[in-house]
């Protein structure tokens, strides 16, 4: 008891450091940093933009192209992800449901895209003659726009709501939301007359603007909105992660309980988040499925959504550029492998979550920020930096006592 | 109409007690560590081929007929014993961290299933290979006094070695005794477990035909649930496993060796894991992907049951059975038939997908009142 009270100390004492270090910074110079950020941030956009597509076309990887751009459009799923499990400590294993809706939403439109009267191909066998009164809002775009994100994103907050106001959470929220998926994967598949069923829509036949979805001009338009959207999401992260709100989500997920005593209501910021979150996975949804050619209920299965998860324990927890990062490499690393050798892939996929919740705990840029820079200074011999005070992080006996005596499973 | 809802209650109990036998390790296991094993399925699924393996290495002795029998006790001996190394493993590391074991243990679930796809007589050697090797030179190395400083490399040198070594010799290997040795166990493709001649076929009462297996998986699933409450209620390590699920700290303080306990416990509950899936081998085939089917089911039964009462589980199976199979089929349909609106209502929700989306409503609604299930674990935490 007393070392579990220690410990909640010493994160405190963390907390308030770091508060300290918000106001020594001097607002000119927070300033300075953000505009290097946001340049930062243009130029990688803009190498992502002008540079990389035509080197993989130059090399002979031309389809490359389009998998970053589907890539990338998960990296926004994964932005949602980190933010509500990297930052507020919630596991939901059930983006995919939103994932999904983005992608229905944006497909229903596409098929929609027809000369008057004609109803989407795939209606005919199962004898539909009259669209259904589900697909008739999505005639227009302002419609579907607002439903590719708005959809998710209240669906969540029904969903996160109930489950939230009676304080289920952990594990219990993370079955739950499993649980949802599959219930989503169900009813999709069911409803064939309505959404033909495990089937799937098909978008890459559709035509738009006069011309059909897969063609190249409009891919290279989805490939750079998909960047200029990544973009916008990197910035809501951003902008949400930093300041009061982004110690409120890591509130949530250090000390609920002491955040609900000092007179906040976690709910709120709960469902606040997850919806948020749900949205991002909706946006992603929908450029996936225009990038990849079809959606499916097979965008909800149960692989897919922890999927998402490992992404981001890969790039970095609590890390924005980390999600990012993270479903890129992991993706690239899924099509390389799985076009040489398929069997590995499955054992290398294991193994990676097992690697990355036992040895790798921060992710590829958790490691590079903690050991990686401990490591460089430890062979120029410079001091590594102090979070406390030097009589408490040098003393052996201290560093032992923290090392072997705290997180001890019976202090639970 | 009554030999429908006779039916349909029978078929109801006996989706239940599946889900029951399912659920009883996974609910243990969960109300005493709080961990949630994502690769309980696929214990299940080791289960179900560790009888098929029994099957066909009995097959035409006289032991035959009673070859399930002794599938049950290899199922439980073979699940207890992997259940055992992840514990030990992985899951002994991650306490406290539950969402990193549901992680964790969703990556063993992964190569489980793989595993079960490519296991040959190449891949068994390539893995014994390796551990001979590493744990031979660690259990070598270890011994010195300066072990823990070189960890670090001993790790990057030995690892990389001793796959190297392991992946070379089976290869080699694999290319001399081509056919038999590179031979996949099982394939990608379903196995199937044929049932004893006893237990096959059924005996009718009011029209309704009694399937012989499935009264075989309901005595089952009695005969576990009254052994595990026997266990836990009557031996010495049941009361440590009942003294450790209420209050870890003070029964550590009070001599009783947790991690043993926790070890024990995640056994019993991988065990069980494996007679759930020898029984549901008599039900299908059997695929690698068998274990997801039930997984999710399995969950909520944990979740309405709450993880203070064994009680919790066995009412929650049987509920989520019963109501799953009565919505799916139409017994409800008929049923409600003189009131127009609920029947459409439950005509639309007729079939075992829509089903399960009804299901998952009320389980929703039903946490509105009871969020910490049937019976929550009592306790004067801030959280509980």
């Amino acid at each position: 008891m007393i070392l579990a009270h220690r410990s909640l100390e010493a994160g405190s004492l963390q907390l308030e450091i770091k508060l300290v270090d918000a106001l020594i910074q001097s607002k000119p110079k927070a300033r300075q940093r953000l505009l290097l950020e946001a340049g930062i941030v243009a130029a990688i956009a803009l190498l992502l933009l002008f540079v990389i597509p035509p080197i993989l076309v130059g090399s002979g990887q031309g389809f490359r192209v389009n998998l970053l751009g589907r890539y990338l459009a998960l990296a926004i799923a994964a932005l949602g992800i980190d933010l509500i499990w990297g930052f507020t400590g919630i596991l939901s294993l059930g983006h995919g449901v939103f994932f999904a809706l983005g992608g229905y939403s944006l497909a229903m439109f596409l098929l929609l895209q027809l000369p008057d009267g004609q109803l989407p191909d795939f209606f005919s066998p199962y004898g539909v003659t009259e669209l259904p009164w589900l697909w008739q809002p999505f005639y227009s775009l302002p419609f579907t726009l607002f439903a590719i994100v708005f959809i998710p994103t209240i669906v969540a907050a029904i969903l996160g709501y109930l489950v939230f106001r009676n304080r289920i959470r952990g594990v219990y929220f993370s079955i739950l939301t499993q649980a949802a998926l599959i219930v989503f994967f169900n009813f999709f598949n069911g409803q064939q007359k309505l959404i033909n069923g495990t089937n799937g829509l098909k978008t890459d036949t559709a035509t738009i603007f006069g011309q059909t979805v897969s063609s190249p001009p409009i891919q290279a338009f989805l490939y750079t909105l998909t960047i200029l959207l990544l973009v916008g999401g990197y910035a809501l992260s951003r902008w949400l992660t930093s300041g009061r709100s982004g110690r409120l989500l890591v509130a949530v997920r250090d000390d609920e309980a002491r955040m609900r005593f000092s007179g906040y209501d976690p709910t709120m910021f709960k469902v606040l988040v997850f919806a948020i979150s749900a949205g991002l996975a909706g946006i992603a949804g929908a450029l996936y499925t225009v990038q990849s050619g079809i959606i499916t209920p097979q965008a909800m299965n149960i692989a897919f959504s922890i999927e998402m998860v490992i992404w981001v324990a890969v790039g970095g927890r609590a890390t924005i550029v980390g999600a990012i990062l993270g479903t890129l490499i992991v993706n690239f690393a899924k099509s390389i492998l799985s076009e040489q050798y398929a069997q590995i892939w499955y054992f290398f996929q294991g193994g990676l979550f097992l690697i990355v919740v036992t040895v790798l705990p921060g992710g590829i840029l958790g490691w590079l920020r903690e050991d990686g820079v401990r490591l460089v200074r430890s062979q120029i011999n410079k001091r590594r930096p102090l979070q406390t005070y030097p009589s408490l992080e040098e003393d052996p006996d201290v560093q032992y006592e923290r090392k072997n005596l705290t997180n001890r499973e019976s202090d639970r | 109409m009554l030999s429908g809802l006779l039916d349909g209650i029978f078929s109801g109990i006996s989706l239940g007690s599946v889900l029951l036998l399912a659920a009883l390790g996974l609910a243990i296991v969960f109300g005493l560590m709080g961990v949630i094993n994502m690769a309980h399925g696929e214990l299940m699924m080791l289960g179900a081929y560790t009888t098929y393996m029994v099957q066909n290495a009995l097959k035409g002795t006289p032991l035959f007929g009673i070859y399930i029998f002794i599938a049950l006790i290899a199922a439980f001996i073979v699940t207890a014993i992997f259940g055992l190394v992840l514990e030990r493993g992985v899951i002994r590391y991650l306490y406290g961290r539950p969402l990193e074991t549901l992680l964790a243990t969703w990556g063993v679930s992964l190569i489980l299933q793989q595993l079960v796809r490519s296991v040959s007589w190449q891949l068994v050697t390539i893995v014994a290979l390796f551990c001979l090797l590493f744990f031979g030179a660690m259990w070598i190395v270890a011994r010195r006094t300066d072990f823990e400083r070189a960890r670090g490399w001993f790790l990057t040198i030995m690892i990389p070695l001793s796959a190297a070594a392991a992946i070379a010799t089976g290869n080699v290997l694999g290319t001399l005794y081509k056919p038999a040795f590179t031979k996949l166990w099982f394939d990608a493709r379903n196995v199937d477990v044929t049932a004893p001649k006893w237990l096959r076929g059924g005996f009718p009462i009011a029209g309704t035909q009694f399937s012989y297996a499935r009264i075989f998986i309901i005595v089952l699933t009695i005969a576990c649930v009254v052994g595990v409450y026997w266990f836990l209620n009557n031996t010495s390590w049941g009361l440590r496993i009942r003294s450790v699920t209420q209050n870890r700290t003070m029964s550590a303080c009070l001599g009783i060796p947790t991690k043993k306990v926790d070890a024990l416990t995640f056994a019993l509950g991988s065990g069980l894991a494996g007679l759930a899936g020898c029984a549901v081998s008599l039900l299908g085939s059997v695929g690698p992907n068998t274990g997801q089917n039930y997984i999710v089911d399995t969950f909520m039964v944990v979740v309405v049951g709450g993880v203070g009462k064994l009680a919790g589980s066995i009412i929650a199976a049987l509920a989520i059975g019963t109501a799953n199979y009565l919505i799916g089929s139409n017994t409800l349909v008929d049923l409600t038939a003189p009131i127009k609106p609920l029947s459409d209502t439950f005509a639309f929700f007729s079939t075992i997908s829509m089903a399960k989306v009804l299901v998952f409503a009320l389980i929703i609604a039903f946490l509105q009142f009871r969020p910490g299930g049937l019976f929550p674990q009592k306790g004067r935490t801030v959280d509980a």
